[in-house]
C-alpha cells in the first residue's frame, strides 16, 4: 500500500500489527484499540514509536489521555461515504492538540485529499497504482475557503479582515 | 443583493474547473458511477427517471433579473424549454446532459450562482423567509446570516460527508413562513430579556417517512456566535448521527433517540471549546455583508389605499388580486406582490424560458430589480410602487401569473412524482392539476380563504403533504395508484403534523374528497377561524364522515 506524506510517497516505517495475535518485540508499530488497550503497559515503554488505528465507530475521546504516548493515529474510511473521521482529525488536532500523525487509511479517495487535509490529515494510504499520477490529476486546485480548519490556512473572512 | 468579491468568485471558478475534469474523467470511463455519483452529487446533478437533472441553488430565494435571465437561457440552451421552481427556494432543469453540465455551471458562475452542495450528504441551500427585509413584522433581516452560513458550509471540510443531508432555516419574523420548525436546524430571531435580538435555535426537523417537529435546543444565542454554535450541532451529529440505515440517519433520528437534553449536552460541551475561536463571527463581516442589503432607495411615497380602492371597487378581477397575492410592506406607498404560479392545469413550480424572460423584465421595470423565491413554488416581487400595481396586475395576467390564489386550496405544493422521479409511487402532478382545475371559481377561493393543499408522491415527502392543512400522499396498493390524505398540518409558528384521515382513495375520488373537506369546514366554521383553527376546534371525526359515509353508503347500495 502506497503511503503519501508531505506530498510524497514513502515506505511506511510502521509495521502494521492491527488485528494479528503478536505484536513484533520492537521497530515502529501499529496496534488496534482492543491491542492498545490490553497492552498499554508494555506498549508505552517502548523504545520505538507506536501508533493506534481507530475505526470509524471508536472516537478519539476513547485514547485521550494516551495521546503522549503515541506517534501517529490512523483513522479509517470503511466507505468514502462515512465521514467521521474528519470530525475525529479535527478533534486531535484541535481539542486534544495532537501533534503526532494522523493517517487516512482504508477507502481514501484522491478526490477527498484535500477535505482530509484540511481536518488535520497529514499522511494518507492510497489504493491506487499510480496514486502520484492520480493525485496531479485529482488534486484540486483550491485555494480559496470559507472556513477556518485544522491546517491553519485563513478563511475568506479571515482574509477579507486581515487589515481592520 | 449580496455580490461576489474576489474570493466568491474564484473559489466557485475553482470549483467549475474541477467539476469539468470530473466529467471529463467519468465520459472517458477513468471513473466509474459508482466513484462519480458522490461527485455530481456535490454540484447538484441528480439522475432521475429519464435524464439528469441539474438542480441550481438561489441562496434564501434571492434572486436577480439578470440571474432569472441566465435561468431562462440556460432552459432554452440546454433543457426543453422550462424550469422547475422547488419547495426549496430552488430551480430545476430537468433534462440535462452530462457532457454540456460544465459549460453550464460556467455559464451560472459569471452570474454567481452554482449547483454546490444542492444535493448529497452536506449542507444544502439555506432558505429563508421569502419577504426577508421587507416584512413589516420583521425584527431584523435575516439575510445577512443566511449568507454567513452559506460561506461557511459551503465545502466544509469536516461536514461535507454527514450521515445525511441537512437542511436550515431561518426567519426573522414571528410569523414563521420559511418552515424553520421543519428543518434539521431552524434559526428564528427574537429578543431576550435584556432587549437584544438573538436566534432561538431549533434542532431535528424534517418531513421524509417519519416527520418531527424540531426540539429547541437553544432559547437564545447571540448573533456572533452563529457559526460555532452551528458546527457544534454539526459536529455531534457527524460524530454520533446513524449510519447504518440510510432511513435513520437524518439527525432528527438521533436527536430523538438520545433525547433533546442529552444532544443539548454534547453540543454545548464542544461549544464550550470553540466559541471564542476565530468562528466568532467579527462585527466588520456582518457590516461588509449587512451593506449589501441595506434598503434599496425607496421614494418618498405615502400608502394610496383609496385611489386602490377606488380601482378594486369598479374590478372585481383586480380586487381578487389585490386581497390574495398583495402583501404589506415595510415602506410607505410600497406592497409585496405575489406571482402565483399554480395557473389552473399548470404543474405547480414550473416556468417556462420565456416567461422567466417576462419576469425578470417585469421585475426590472416593477420590483428594483429582485425577484424571491418561496418555500410555495411561487415568486414574489418585494418592491413594488403601489401606483404601479394595476399596471403590473394586467402585465402578470398576460403571463398567467395573476391568478388570486396565493396561500388559497388551488396553491398547491406538488413534488414532481412519477413523471419525473425514480422513488415516486404515484404521479403526483395530475393531481394537482385536477384540483387546481376543480377549484377555479374565484369567489369560491375567497370565500374558502387561508389553505395549503400539499401533494408528495411517495413518503419522501419532497411535497410537504405532512404540513399541509390537507396532506396527500401518493402510495401504491397492489400496482395501483392511491391517495392517502392528512388533515391539520401546518409548517408556519404553530407547526403540526396532520392526521390520517381514513383509507387512501383512486385518484379519481381525490377533488370530490377535498371538496367535501372544503364544505364541511365552510359549514361548520365560526366567525373569523381559518380551516385550521375549525380543524384544531372540532377535530377529525367531522371531516371523516362527511368524506368516508357517502362513499360507504354508495359502495353498499
Ligand atoms: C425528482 C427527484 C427527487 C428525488 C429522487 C428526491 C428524493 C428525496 C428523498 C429520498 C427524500 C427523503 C430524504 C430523507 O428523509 O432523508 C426527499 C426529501 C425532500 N425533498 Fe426530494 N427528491 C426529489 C425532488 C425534489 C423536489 C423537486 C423537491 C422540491 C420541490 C424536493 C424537496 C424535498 C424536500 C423539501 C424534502 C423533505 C426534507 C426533509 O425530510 O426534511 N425534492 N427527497
Ligand atoms: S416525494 Fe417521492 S415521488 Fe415525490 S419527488 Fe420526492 S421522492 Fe419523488
Amino acid at each position: 500500500m502506497a503511503l503519501l506524506k508531505n506530498n510524497e510517497m514513502i515506505d511506511d516505517p510502521f509495521v502494521d500489527a492491527t488485528g494479528q495475535e503478536t505484536i513484533p518485540a520492537d521497530g515502529p508499530v501499529l496496534v488496534d484499540l482492543h491491542q492498545w488497550q490490553s497492552h498499554r503497559e508494555q506498549l508505552t515503554q517502548r523504545a520505538d514509536p507506536v501508533g493506534v488505528r481507530l475505526r470509524s465507530d471508536q472516537p478519539p475521546e476513547l485514547i485521550a489521555r494516551d495521546l503522549e504516548s503515541l506517534a501517529l493515529v490512523a483513522l479509517e474510511f470503511p466507505v468514502f461515504r462515512d465521514g467521521r473521521a474528519y470530525s475525529y482529525a479535527r478533534l486531535l488536532r484541535g481539542q486534544y492538540r495532537f501533534d503526532g500523525e494522523i493517517r487516512a487509511v482504508g477507502d481514501v479517495l484522491l478526490e477527498q485529499l484535500h477535505f482530509m487535509e484540511r481536518t488535520g490529515f497529514d499522511a494518507f494510504e492510497l489504493q491506487s497504482d499510480d496514486p502520484l499520477g492520480d493525485l496531479q490529476v485529482a488534486s484540486a486546485d483550491f485555494d480559496v475557503w470559507y472556513q477556518p480548519a485544522a491546517d491553519g490556512r485563513l478563511s475568506a473572512m479571515q482574509l477579507r479582515h486581515q487589515s481592520d | 443583493m449580496y455580490r461576489y468579491d474576489e474570493f466568491d468568485h474564484k473559489l466557485v471558478a475553482e470549483r467549475a474547473r474541477q467539476f469539468r475534469r470530473q466529467v471529463k474523467r467519468r465520459l472517458s470511463g477513468e471513473l466509474t458511477e459508482d466513484q462519480f455519483k458522490p461527485l455530481r452529487l456535490m454540484n447538484g446533478l441528480y439522475m432521475q427517471l429519464h435524464a439528469y437533472m441539474l438542480r441550481v441553488n438561489v441562496p434564501y430565494g434571492s434572486l436577480s433579473s439578470r440571474q432569472l435571465r441566465k435561468f431562462a437561457h440556460i432552459a432554452r440552451t440546454y433543457d426543453r424549454d422550462f424550469g422547475h421552481f422547488t419547495t426549496r427556494q430552488n430551480i430545476q432543469f430537468n433534462w440535462i446532459k452530462l457532457e454540456e453540465v460544465p459549460d453550464i455551471l460556467e455559464e451560472l458562475a459569471e452570474v454567481e450562482v452554482t449547483a454546490i452542495q444542492s444535493s448529497g450528504n452536506c449542507v444544502r441551500n439555506i432558505t429563508s423567509d421569502h419577504y426577508a427585509g421587507r416584512a413589516r413584522d420583521e425584527l431584523a433581516d435575516p439575510r445577512v446570516y443566511c449568507e454567513l452560513l452559506r460561506q461557511y458550509t459551503i465545502l466544509n471540510p469536516d461536514f461535507s460527508y454527514l450521515p445525511r443531508k441537512f437542511k436550515i432555516a431561518l426567519t426573522g419574523s414571528p410569523r414563521d413562513r420559511a418552515a424553520v420548525a421543519l428543518h434539521d436546524i431552524g434559526l428564528r430571531m427574537h429578543r431576550n430579556e435584556a432587549g437584544e435580538i438573538g436566534f432561538e435555535v431549533l434542532v431535528g426537523g424534517g418531513q421524509g417517512r417519519t416527520p418531527f417537529i424540531a426540539h429547541t435546543i437553544r432559547d437564545w444565542l447571540a448573533p456572533e456566535h452563529l457559526l460555532s454554535y452551528v458546527e457544534s450541532i454539526l459536529r455531534v451529529y457527524n460524530m454520533y448521527g446513524r449510519r447504518d440505515n440510510m432511513h435513520k440517519a437524518r439527525i432528527k433520528i438521533i436527536v430523538n433517540q438520545m433525547g433533546i437534553d442529552r444532544y443539548r449536552e454534547l453540543v454545548e460541551a464542544d461549544w464550550e471549546q470553540i466559541k471564542d475561536s476565530v468562528l466568532k463571527v467579527p462585527q466588520a463581516e456582518v457590516d461588509r455583508i449587512n451593506a449589501y442589503f441595506a434598503p434599496p432607495e425607496y421614494e418618498c411615497l405615502a400608502d394610496i389605499p383609496d385611489e386602490l380602492n377606488d380601482v378594486r371597487a369598479r374590478i372585481p378581477e383586480f380586487d381578487q388580486w389585490m386581497a390574495a397575492n398583495v402583501a404589506e410592506h415595510r415602506v410607505p406607498g410600497y406592497s409585496i406582490v405575489n406571482l402565483s404560479l399554480k395557473a389552473p392545469g399548470l404543474p405547480p413550480g414550473d416556468m417556462t424560458a420565456d416567461t422567466m424572460d417576462a419576469v425578470a423584465d417585469l421585475a426590472d421595470r416593477y420590483s428594483l430589480d429582485e425577484i424571491r423565491v418561496n418555500h410555495r413554488q411561487n415568486l414574489s416581487f418585494v418592491d413594488v410602487r403601489q401606483r404601479d400595481l394595476f399596471t403590473l396586475w394586467k402585465e402578470l395576467k398576460l403571463l398567467d401569473l395573476a391568478t388570486p390564489n396565493i396561500q388559497s386550496v388551488s396553491d398547491i405544493i406538488c413534488c414532481p412524482g412519477l413523471d419525473y422521479c425514480n422513488l415516486a409511487n404515484s404521479r403526483s402532478i395530475p393531481v394537482a392539476q385536477d384540483l387546481s382545475r376543480h377549484f377555479v371559481d374565484v369567489d369560491h377561493l375567497a370565500l374558502v380563504g387561508d389553505f395549503t393543499i400539499n401533494i408528495s408522491g411517495c413518503m419522501n415527502a419532497c411535497g410537504h403533504h405532512h404540513v399541509g392543512n390537507i396532506g396527500i400522499l401518493g402510495v401504491n396498493k397492489r400496482g395501483k395508484e392511491y391517495f392517502q390524505l392528512t388533515l391539520g398540518g401546518s409548517s408556519d409558528e404553530n407547526a403540526a403534523l396532520g392526521d390520517r384521515l381514513g383509507r387512501a382513495l383512486p385518484q379519481g375520488q381525490v377533488p370530490a374528497a377535498v371538496e367535501t373537506i372544503v364544505d364541511t369546514y365552510l359549514a361548520i366554521r365560526l366567525d373569523g377561524e381559518r380551516f385550521l383553527d375549525t380543524y384544531r376546534r372540532v377535530g377529525i371525526e367531522p371531516f371523516r364522515e362527511a368524506v368516508y359515509s357517502p362513499v360507504q353508503a354508495r359502495a353498499v347500495a
